[in-house]
């Protein structure tokens, strides 16, 4: 146990030279070449941000293939010239009657052939396995299969993701981290915002943009009274204000190639300018030309923005939006069109905004306990075991030093739980040199000289020392894999504190008291 | 070189002598955790019981009534206001879940006291989520433990660590009912901690049995039990005082945001300390252990 080879101790000297490189960038500004200069990720809590966790509404993607689902069967069995009734949405998929007999058939394969991306969804899958049939009678009940769906949340998340990293970049932050978690959540963090409202207001919207023209055949105001027309559907505005708007859309948002914040030339107020691409441009001129005059609605997220009139055609492919905006909505508007509209409307689950102020005193304490309680510890092995006590105080040191650099090395996010971690750490990676010094003092007491009382010491203690790390590990490492944020935080010192403490405390001091054994042979053990 | 012994060498004392006193003394702690959760339950935080959470922090008093009366306008429902390490900070608590447009008045009024240090929102699907998530970690964390130490001994260690595990828990849990402590995701974790630190304790008392069952054949379990106690004291006490040096620097130097958590963990070192040194050991002598140990070449 006590002899250590030349080879050996080299080794262990690099370890050690090695861990202090890894930790040095943390305490120096100093870059030193070819060596790492990575230091410690410091996590939101501790550097300020925003943490919020958002889930894709999968229902309404559900609701929304359910209904295009309904239009595509609407269409197909009218183009064939097959009689149906109560033709509707189901929750995931859609039920139809077919009146002639006869052609449940066709009705049947038409619908079957629906499958292959007719309905310009983009998140239509492989042929054949969207959805499933089933008749009964004259009953054709079309259900979406769960993998489809599945396969339809996943590109959803996956789109979110990127709309939302788009939407973010519009803000200006730096290192915002999006991913996604589960099967339909997001989980996004931004560190150093200012203000998580702005965030949470992008983020709150679709954004899914439309231009349509108002139906001026009856006032909204009449129709509500008497019938909706059925092209028509009633839209407020954000005042509150109705508009009787048609269902027909002319051009949709997914046609803007640009939109940019500004302002109105002569009235000086905040709109937003907005560019078609080629397509889009042709739709919207056509569009304008024919209805000079007349007033058109632009729709976002169902809720009218304005509805001007048409002065003259626009055939330029480019126009502008007077809302009434103040300029940060202006901005905001800008950044949600540029964007893109999301696949489904977001939930936010959970929110956590720390502000920098905070995280600062946070760090500040963090390092003070440290310390102190880094001292306290030293002060009192000191006194407890002497001349031992100072070896294993240096694998103490040499302890807190490997931590931070492993935790620079694996890029480990440090948070305040986790600074808990390394301060519980050095209270408790004393235990094992704890544990074989009371060894040595036991055989020493028995009669064993110096030398083979410190080698059954180290010998005997490490059973002990195996178990009672591995089950405090195992508690450490269920809290990281099961924990999320500050908590894994946490669970990361504490694991990796388990690891160095059990190295320095059982194999550093184990060389020093060798060598210093070997040194000066003592006769006698002063403990 | 003169050293401090805390614990002199060879101590012998009776530690199994007053097992019938720690014995009625943990059936009752662990009845009044027990009784105490049935009528006060937990203070749950926001993490469990969703909600709405603001620290502010002002350079000057903030004046706790006035935040109520400008705050009763926006109509939020069940508020807690309280002061959050000095009279300079404080917390908001909102129960309901209120909408976007209501916290966002809510904090530009909270905004005219003091700055916004931390907002936390946590929707009623998550605080059910981490509830199960926190209960699944314990089990999983005892269980894997339970099946190492089984391993490594005999059931009989595993049964008796069990028993000192959920009585360390409870009685902790109990603590944190009785004095309404906020219980929050945090807490969870040091939950964890507590049991591995106290699994930790009694590990090494009950290697110190194993070891002494094949070193001493003839000796009785009393004795046997008690010695091994006496022979691992030493150790006991000064790495529980390191731990608590190293906590309550945590405590006392650590800032506002981590005290509960630092107070579980203190809280957790005591009950663990106590529990391996007259719980888990006195349990062995109940659950009878093998005395032949020739054939098990286990370390």
């Amino acid at each position: 146990m006590l002899y250590f080879s030349n080879s050996k101790i080299l080794f262990l000297l690099i370890i050690c030279v090695f861990g202090f490189f890894l930790a040095l960038p943390n305490f120096s500004k100093i870059n030193i070449p070819f060596l790492p200069s990575q230091t410690i990720n410091l996590g939101l809590d501790l550097r300020g941000g925003s943490y919020l966790l958002l889930e894709v509404d999968t229902d309404s993607i559900n609701k929304d293939r359910s209904q295009s689902l309904v239009e595509d069967i609407r269409v197909s069995l009218r183009e064939n010239k097959i009689k149906y009734i109560g033709l509707r949405s189901l929750e995931s998929g859609a039920e139809v009657r077919i009146q002639d007999s006869l052609k449940i058939k066709d009705a049947e394969e038409l619908i079957r052939d629906l499958n292959n991306g007719t309905s310009g969804n983009i998140f239509n899958t492989q042929k054949a396995d969207e959805f499933s049939i089933t008749t009964s009678d004259n009953l054709l009940q079309v259900i979406l299969n769960d993998s489809s769906l599945k396969e339809k949340y996943r590109l959803a998340v996956l789109q979110s993701i990127e709309i939302i990293r788009r939407r973010i970049d519009g803000l200006g932050v730096t290192e915002p981290s999006i991913q996604r978690q589960g099967n339909n959540r997001i989980l996004l963090e931004v560190p150093g915002l200012d203000d998580p409202q702005r965030l949470k207001d992008l983020l709150g919207q679709t954004a899914k943009l439309n231009f349509r023209m108002v139906d001026v055949s009856v006032s909204a105001g009449e129709a509500k009274r008497t019938k909706v027309p059925s092209r028509s559907e009633i839209i407020s505005d954000t005042d509150g204000i109705q508009y009787l708007v048609m269902k027909k859309i002319l051009v949709s948002g997914e046609r803007l190639v640009d939109a940019q914040a500004s302002f109105d030339g002569t009235t000086n107020s905040p709109i937003v300018n907005f560019r078609f691409d080629t397509v889009g441009g042709k739709y919207f001129a056509k569009a304008t030309s024919g209805n000079v005059g007349k007033p058109f609605a632009i729709v976002l997220d169902n809720q009218v923005i304005s509805a001007p009139i048409i002065r003259s055609p626009i055939l330029g492919g480019s126009g502008q939006i007077e809302g009434g905006f103040s300029v940060e909505e202006a901005n905001n508007l800008a950044i949600l069109l540029r964007a893109g509209a999301l696949p489904a409307p977001l939930e936010i689950l959970e929110e956590k905004t720390i502000g920098p102020g905070l995280g600062q005193d946070s760090i500040e304490s963090g390092k003070l306990a440290t310390i102190v309680g880094l001292i306290g510890v030293l002060l009192f092995i000191s006194i407890s075991y002497g001349r031992f006590g100072i070896y294993a105080n240096f694998a103490l040191i040499l302890n807190v030093i490997m931590i931070v650099g492993l935790l620079s090395l694996l890029q480990a996010t440090l948070t305040l739980p986790g600074i808990a971690g390394i301060v519980l750490t050095i209270g408790m990676a004393v235990d094992s040199n704890v544990i074989i010094f009371e060894r040595i003092r036991d055989e020493y007491a028995n009669g064993k000289s110096p030398f083979s009382a410190v080698e059954s010491g180290y010998s005997k203690s490490l059973g002990t020392i195996l178990d009672a790390n591995v089950t405090t590990l195992i508690a450490s490492l269920v809290l990281f894999f099961l924990g999320t944020g500050p908590v894994k935080g946490f669970a990361v010192t504490l694991s990796v504190g388990i690891i160095t403490s059990v190295f320095t405390a059982f194999v550093i001091t184990r060389l020093i008291i060798s060598i210093w054994l070997l040194k000066n042979k003592p006769t006698e053990l002063s403990f | 070189m003169k050293t401090l012994k805390l614990v002199k060498q060879n101590t012998k004392i009776e530690f199994l002598k007053i097992r019938k006193f720690t014995t009625i003394l943990s059936v009752f702690l662990c009845a009044s955790a027990f009784i105490s959760f049935l009528f006060f339950n937990l203070n749950f935080g926001i993490d469990f019981k969703g909600g709405t959470l603001i620290e502010v922090k002002s350079s000057s008093i903030i004046e706790i009534a006035k935040v109520r009366s400008s705050l009763s306008v926006l109509d939020l429902g069940d508020l807690q206001i309280q002061n959050f390490g000095s009279e300079k900070n404080i917390l908001v608590r909102v129960e309901n879940q209120i909408s976007s447009s209501k916290s966002s008045s809510a904090l530009d009024e909270l905004r005219s006291f003091g700055e916004i240090q931390r907002v936390e929102v946590v929707g009623p699907k998550i605080s059910s989520e981490l509830i199960q998530k926190g209960i699944t970690a314990i089990i999983m964390a005892v269980s894997l433990m339970l099946f190492y130490i089984w391993i490594r001994f005999e059931w009989q260690f595993s049964l008796g660590a069990i028993i000192a595990l959920i009585h360390d828990v409870l009685i902790t849990i109990g603590i944190f009912s009785f004095f309404q402590i906020e219980f929050n995701l945090s807490i969870i974790a040091a939950l964890l901690t507590i049991i591995g630190y106290s699994m930790n304790d009694t590990v090494v008392v009950y290697d110190r049995i194993r070891e002494n069952l094949r070193k001493y054949k003839k000796l009785d379990l009393y004795s046997l039990i008690n010695s091994s106690i006496n022979q691992t004291l030493s150790r006991t006490v000064l790495t529980s005082l390191t731990t608590l040096i190293a906590l309550f620097s945590l405590y006392l130097l650590g800032g506002e945001v981590i005290k509960g958590f630092t107070l579980a963990m203190i809280i957790g070192v005591f009950i663990g300390t106590y529990s391996s040194t007259f719980i888990a050991s006195q349990l062995l002598l109940y659950l009878g252990v093998k005395r032949d140990w020739t054939k098990n070449n286990n370390i």
